[in-house]
């Protein structure tokens, strides 16, 4: 052995030891645990440490947001509150016409509603068609697949701020864009200032960001449909361009829907990366509802929990719709698989 | 000449370049430029003066504009290259700039002031890197406080993460009692329950049991991850009852039987979800936002957050910093990335 793997060794049980101390000493007490309630007991001693972490924070949450929206005031604690029934829902419904946000009473909440369905269609559609090319690329004969696959994967992994900001800087008057605008013979321009290309910028990143991920799923899904089908075709001389639609389109369709469904929940959320790169402007024109419910319920003067609590469950009722949805589809594309 | 085309654009099966692999190599090219282009313009930017992040149009390479010492000044001069009457250049430094003027002087002859035109020079550089964006900030704000922070809570998270989870997916998979369904479901079924959506009453929650503006608040409503306990029971699902038994033949404990039996079992699964966990955390920003409110608590997300979000941005810090911020992800792409993708595509959860 070489020294430098005696000395990794060495520190690794060095830093092991403690730990391996720790759980000899616990096991003491849950010997006598365990001989004073058996197996079930143990079962009980090994699920609370998670379940009670869970219910403080998951599950108690979830209960007392209705409780939450029934009331009204700026106070954090509910017994601080005073209830006003469902006057908090009546105040985001009330509204003269839905599809014009200045006749509502919670202008700003229909505000955020109507960019967050303009976002979602746009950037699902988009998402889904850019995954799907890639995946099918990815899925051929290429040389280097599992590096081109990491490439479109790198994104995903960092984090929303570092998006939000790395695209601030190229989209800003002195960035890159604009370099490439100069350098075309244009005149430099204030992206994000501008309600269309601020949109535009607000989902182009969020589909660069999150691209890879659903490249990964579709062309695990590519890889599963067997290769002799096409070889079948190609033998029945079916054009390549039949051949998808009639072969890999309806095989990958459970994965595409499923794909569909996780990105329409994750774009009805959409926070983080917009809120860095546009802060939800110019105006409000990349206001979207999770930035709604933030400065609702923290960050602006006219801070009202109560009201960001109703408009959160209106939000989670959307998403227990698609959250069905997908289990459905979940389920038909494991019948279908267990079909084949 | 054409049998070397016929070789370089051979392809294997013996087939010839369709228009579909033109297209092919072309989206892949421009992937790898669209994907990888921003980071690499924010490591390079990173490294410019402020006067040079404002320059238009912008440079692909930082540069530095050259300094000397002359005679009679005590600080260092700006070089600059002077195009003269006669339409040759001569390298000399700026004393002071006033309007359009600037006055200059020769480096060999510092007595002669020279009155210069700005429009008739142009600084002399060399590539150069800026190395005080990435020092500075740790000196003179709180960066560093910030990096302690957010490695603390994506530490103490994870192993936190792990050891409830990989509880909880042992007793949900290795013991059969009552309601054991019923916990599973309600695991699975908040698989989907959002921060969004319970934002409020989750900080009502927190500042009830002392955990508003402290590291913790921000560390424990995240542990308990669905995820994490469905891949580890899953995994775990997947080891043998007996060798469970054995060791109870051989009086083992149960808990002995979970830490020196089922934990180095499941290392693979552990070790998807450390990594899942990590990125995770250290990427983490609406929670520690809402949660954390002094200062000195800020996580990296966090703090750059408000840095970018001030009237001026001294875009040369946040740059260098959101670099920093980005280093951890890049080493887990680099060394990781096979486990994360192989993880995604066996679970479909991320």
């Amino acid at each position: 052995m070489t020294a430098v793997a005696t000395l990794k060794t060495w520190t690794g049980a060095a830093l092991a030891a403690p730990v391996v101390w720790l759980a000899s000493i616990v096991n003491v007490p849950l010997k006598w645990w365990q001989r004073a309630t058996g197996t079930g007991g143990m079962a009980a001693f090994f699920l609370a440490p998670n379940m009670a972490i869970f219910g403080i924070f998951v599950l108690v949450p979830l209960v007392i947001n209705f409780f939450y929206s029934a009331t009204s005031g700026t106070a954090y604690f509910l017994q601080d509150r005073t209830y006003v029934g469902l006057e908090q829902y009546q105040r985001l419904l009330d509204c003269g016409n839905y599809l014009d946000t200045a006749t509502c009473r919670e202008d700003l909440f229909w505000k955020a509603v109507h960019n967050t369905g303009l976002f979602v269609l746009v950037q699902v559609a988009l998402l889904t068609v850019v995954s799907m090319i890639t995946a099918l690329i990815l899925n051929r004969e290429i040389v280097g697949r599992s590096f081109w696959r990491a490439v479109f994967f790198f994104p995903v992994l960092l984090s929303p701020v570092v998006t939000g900001l790395i695209w601030r800087w190229i989209l800003q008057r002195q960035g890159l864009l604009n370099l490439i605008v100069h350098d075309l013979g244009g005149d430099p321009y204030n992206w994000l200032t501008d309600r269309f290309w601020a949109f535009t910028a607000a989902v182009s990143v969020s589909v660069w960001a999150h691209m890879g991920f659903y490249t990964l799923i579709l062309l695990a899904g590519l890889q599963a449909i067997p290769r002799d089908l096409y070889e079948a075709a190609e033998m029945d001389g079916t054009k390549p361009a039949r051949g998808f639609w009639r072969i890999t389109l309806p095989l990958l369709m459970p994965n595409l829907l499923v794909v569909i469904v996780l990105a329409l929940i994750r774009a009805v959320q959409i926070f983080d990366e917009v809120y860095v790169l546009t802060g939800g402007g110019p105006g409000t024109s990349t206001l979207y509802l999770t930035q709604y419910i933030y400065e609702i319920g923290f960050a602006s003067l006219l801070r009202n929990p109560g009201l960001a609590s109703a408009a959160s469950i209106l939000m989670g009722l959307v998403l227990v719709v698609l959250t069905l949805l997908q289990l459905q589809v979940g389920r038909r594309g494991e019948r279908k698989g267990a079909r084949e | 000449m054409s049998g070397v085309t016929t070789f370089l654009t051979r392809r294997r099966g013996g087939r010839f370049w369709h228009w579909t692999d033109i297209v092919s190599w072309l989206w892949l090219v421009g992937g790898l430029v669209i994907m990888f282009g921003p980071a690499v313009w924010l490591v390079g930017s990173s490294f410019k003066t402020p006067a040079q992040l404002a320059e238009f149009p912008p440079t692909i390479l930082p540069y530095v504009s050259q300094q000397a010492s002359v005679e009679g000044h005590d600080k260092p001069l700006t070089l600059y290259r002077v195009k003269q009457a006669d339409g040759s250049t001569k390298v000399m430094a700026e004393v002071r700039r006033i309007g359009i003027v600037a006055q200059m002087v020769d480096p060999k002859a510092p007595k002669d002031i020279i009155k210069v035109n700005i429009a008739d020079r142009q600084p002399v550089r060399e590539i150069g890197f800026a190395t005080g964006n990435y020092t500075e900030p740790f000196v003179h704000f709180d960066f560093m406080r910030y990096l302690r922070n957010s490695v603390f809570v994506t530490a103490m998270a994870t192993l936190i993460t792990l050891l409830t989870n990989s509880m909880a997916a042992f007793a949900l998979s290795k013991y059969k009692f009552r309601g054991r369904d019923l916990t599973m479901l309600l695991i699975v079924g908040t698989l989907m329950v959002p921060l969004s959506v319970i934002l409020v009453p989750l900080y009502s929650v927190v500042s009830a049991v002392g955990l508003l503006d402290s590291l913790w608040g921000v560390i424990l409503p995240t542990v308990a991850t669905p995820t994490g306990v469905f891949l580890l029971r899953q995994y775990m699902l997947t080891i043998p009852d007996e060798l469970l038994d054995a060791a109870r033949m051989d009086n083992a404990s149960e808990w002995q039987i979970y830490w020196r039996i089922v934990l180095p079992l499941a290392a693979p699964a552990l070790a998807v979800l450390a990594i899942f966990s990590v990125v995770w955390r250290w990427n983490d920003f609406l929670w520690p936002l809402v949660v954390l409110s002094r200062k000195e608590l800020y996580t990296l997300q966090v703090g750059l957050n408000t840095y970018a979000g001030q009237l001026n941005v001294q875009w040369h810090y946040i740059l260098a910093m959101t670099v920093v911020t980005m280093i951890p992800v890049v080493l887990v792409f680099v060394f990781l990335q096979r486990y994360i993708t192989s993880g995604i595509a066996g679970t479909g959860l991320k």
